[in-house]
């Protein structure tokens, strides 16, 4: 019956002066909470409509919404309960199991390959797949396990995004029913463990150019595959890579090499100093026999590992900003904690002007994830929305912790500070899965239709 | 026996949160502050689980009584591997003064109502720390109770349960149906897999109020006011032992 008396109220106030619709909308928005609003007749003359706007009573005031500085634009507010319940858990996960170990990892350069087979246990690797041992979770999901994980380090979650996205995805998305079967259940514990091998020494940027070949010899009914990767995470100690190699007719395909095979090799690349917690190395391939039935067949062309990249960008949009988010936070407390000229350096504004940045950029971030995470979940999203965002998340993670180490003065220098080993990870993170300049362009060619990569027209 | 356990979850304010006293000490801030399952009612929830694995009882059903925030805590339990949940709605003044009696004659019903061969629950909650429910709730079923437990298991159709006392460690036997109260040692309470968090969306949640299970929630307790605790005060230096041994004897504590 309220409902009725807005709506008629509504209908000819709408007619009426500007002044009476701020009125109106505080009534309609409040209507839940609205303390008694008297109305004497549904419709009446003019003169009689200003009599009865003036009996309304001001409807109670809005109870006053706090600002949170951990959470600015109540994301919180927009996640599912499955979402919050899965970000949750495996924040504690990270915080009560990564964190520990991480100083001394990172110091000494150890990877911790026991971390894949708990991540595997509490279901993280994969999430986004559905079936084969794999949670079948949303985008959004996906990206709430990056952030986690990256708050902690990135070295892990560049481990979580090679397995998840670059191994599990192509098998997933190109492969044979055999092969998703023979791989992504072990992937998805973690039993196994895989790396992706389609950077060169001399094709960074322009995998186009690679120089790795596949011969096929019919009368074995394999391929054998020459060449070398590099800066391949996970390869010193990986049980399989998912290769990409150009064909005798100049296509692009996906190869699933296995460790034991004659002919492949892993060197370890020594003097690292950005993600030191995750094992990088080379794929060298002598004339590797390859049986037929390890080729992915349902892609061809560079569309299959830069739909392998696409997925691991997502990923990386999200998690950059989770160091940067431990960054923001720990020099808070830093600044708060430590007293110089008599007071916190928190005091000062230099200090506040650093961190309103930094929570800005955070914020919007964050919110811009989620929005691309939710369409990705309907289907519409175009991979340059993910250049978009991983070229703005790695771009302003990075500048982040460069700030948040200069907060700190000389105790930011010290890995017990953590702050340091996020500088050191985020230079990384910016430059792989595409550069901050190379998404540049990406997002420059659709801009202006004009493709500025190369030197020709 | 129906191999059926109920495990009592309670939600209360997150153990890492400051605590705030309201400012006319009526109660503490619980408003927009992070809440999470009691501690010990997450190893209660582990331990059942982990008899179910063991294929020792059958069914394990999570309760808790609260506002409809106490859902969120029934979920975790069944992301944590139970396979139901019964939410016990009690809101308003009767959620506020809520407490150990109401609850165990509640568990009692529900117990009864179930047919549970066995009830656990977490030996006391951080909020109020009364340590009281699992023993009450024996008492009102007249089942034997075995509390502070920090180990459990089944013996042909009795329990043995290893309780942590002061002196030490006891071990009981005691005959089903019956009650246990976990202590912190009991076991580590696993994170909630991916795979489990997406089932347990499919898991029920029975809605229940108290007046259906014949429980009257009236307390006889009346909070009459809630304050601080004191200012931690300084610290007095003295130069000598005598004159340590002077103010110990001043304050009277020698």
């Amino acid at each position: 019956m309220q409902t009725l008396i807005y709506i008629s109220y509504l209908t000819f106030l709408i007619s009426r002066p500007m002044a009476l619709r701020g009125a109106v909308t505080r009534l309609l928005s409040n209507s839940k909470k609205c303390a008694a609003v008297t109305v004497s007749r549904a419709q009446g003359t003019a003169a009689a409509a200003s009599r009865d706007v003036e009996e309304i009573k001001i409807p109670a005031k809005a109870p006053k919404v706090s600002f949170n500085w951990r959470d600015a634009l109540e994301l919180e507010g927009q996640l599912t309960e499955e979402e919050i319940m899965i970000r949750d858990s495996f924040r504690d996960y990270c915080q009560e199991k990564l964190m520990p170990r991480i100083l001394m990892a990172n110091r000494n350069e150890h990877f911790h390959r026991e971390i894949v087979s708990e991540m595997g246990e509490l279901g993280v690797l994969g999430p986004t797949i559905k079936g084969y041992g794999c949670a079948g979770t949303s985008y959004v999901a996906y990206g709430l396990i990056a952030r986690e994980v990256e708050r902690v380090d990135s070295g892990y979650r560049s481990v979580m995004s090679v397995q998840s996205s670059l191994v599990m995805h192509p098998i997933n998305a190109y492969g044979t029913d055999a092969q998703k079967e023979k791989y992504l259940p072990r992937l998805a514990s973690g039993e196994i463990l895989g790396c992706f091998g389609l950077t060169e020494p001399n094709h960074g940027s322009d995998p186009s150019g690679m120089e790795t070949k596949a011969k096929y010899n019919p009368s074995s009914g394999t391929f054998s595959i020459s060449g070398a990767k590099t800066w391949i995470t996970n390869s010193p100690v990986a049980d399989i890579a998912v290769v990409w190699a150009k064909c005798e007719d100049g296509r692009v395909r996906g190869f699933i090499l296995e460790r034991g095979m004659k002919g492949f090799a892993t060197p370890k690349i020594e003097g690292k100093f950005s993600l030191r917690a995750s094992a990088t190395g080379m794929i060298l391939m002598d004339e590797v026999e390859v049986p037929q039935e390890n080729l992915l067949p349902n892609v061809s062309g560079l569309a299959g590992p830069f739909g392998c990249l696409n997925n691991a960008r997502y990923g990386i949009a999200w998690g950059a900003l989770g160091a940067a988010e431990f960054c923001f936070h720990a020099a808070r407390q830093y600044t708060l904690d430590r007293i110089q000229f008599g007071v916190p350096l928190a005091r000062n504004q230099l200090m506040q002007k650093k961190m309103a940045d930094m929570l800005t950029e955070i914020t919007i971030g964050l919110q811009s994830c989620l929005a691309l995470g939710r369409l990705i979940d309907e289907k519409k999203a175009a991979p340059e929305m993910i250049s978009m965002l991983k070229r703005n998340s790695c771009g302003k993670s990075l500048d982040i912790a460069r700030q948040a180490r200069d907060m700190l003065g000389g105790n930011g220098i010290a890995d017990e500070y953590h702050i340091i080993r996020h500088v050191m990870n985020l230079e990384a993170v910016n430059t792989y899965e595409g550069t901050h300049d190379i998404h540049a362009l990406i997002l420059g060619r659709a801009i202006t239709g004009l493709q500025s990569f190369t030197v020709g027209k | 026996m129906s191999g059926r356990v109920l495990v009592g979850v309670k939600r209360v304010i997150d153990y890492a949160v400051k605590i705030r006293v309201k400012p006319d000490n009526s109660s503490v801030v619980t408003d927009g502050v992070k809440h999470s399952m009691n501690p010990f009612c997450e190893i209660a929830v582990e331990e059942a689980v982990k008899l179910k694995e063991k294929k020792l009882i059958k069914e394990v059903v999570a309760v808790s009584c609260g506002p409809q925030q106490a859902q969120e805590t029934i979920r975790t339990a069944l992301a944590m591997g139970a396979d139901r949940g019964i939410h016990v709605e009690v809101t308003g003044k009767d959620y506020e003064t809520l407490g150990p009696l109401q609850v165990s004659k509640i568990m009692a019903a529900l117990a009864k109502k179930e047919d549970a061969q066995l009830v656990i629950l977490g030996k006391q909650a951080i909020d109020d720390d009364c340590n009281q429910t699992g023993q009450m709730t024996a008492a009102l079923l007249d089942w034997p109770q075995g509390t502070f437990a920090s180990e459990v298991s089944f013996d042909g159709d009795k329990i043995k349960v290893v309780r942590e006392i002061d002196g030490g460690l006891e071990t009981i036997k005691i005959k089903t149906p019956a009650v246990v109260t976990a202590d912190l040692r009991l076991n580590t309470p696993r994170y909630a897999t991916l795979p489990n968090i997406m089932k347990a969306k499919k898991k029920k949640i029975a809605n229940v109020k108290p007046a259906d299970l014949g429980v009257d929630l009236t307390s006889r307790l009346e909070v009459v006011r809630v304050d601080e605790p004191p200012q931690r005060q300084a610290g007095v230096k003295v130069e000598t032992v005598d004159d340590l041994v002077g103010k110990l004897k001043e304050a009277g504590t020698v």
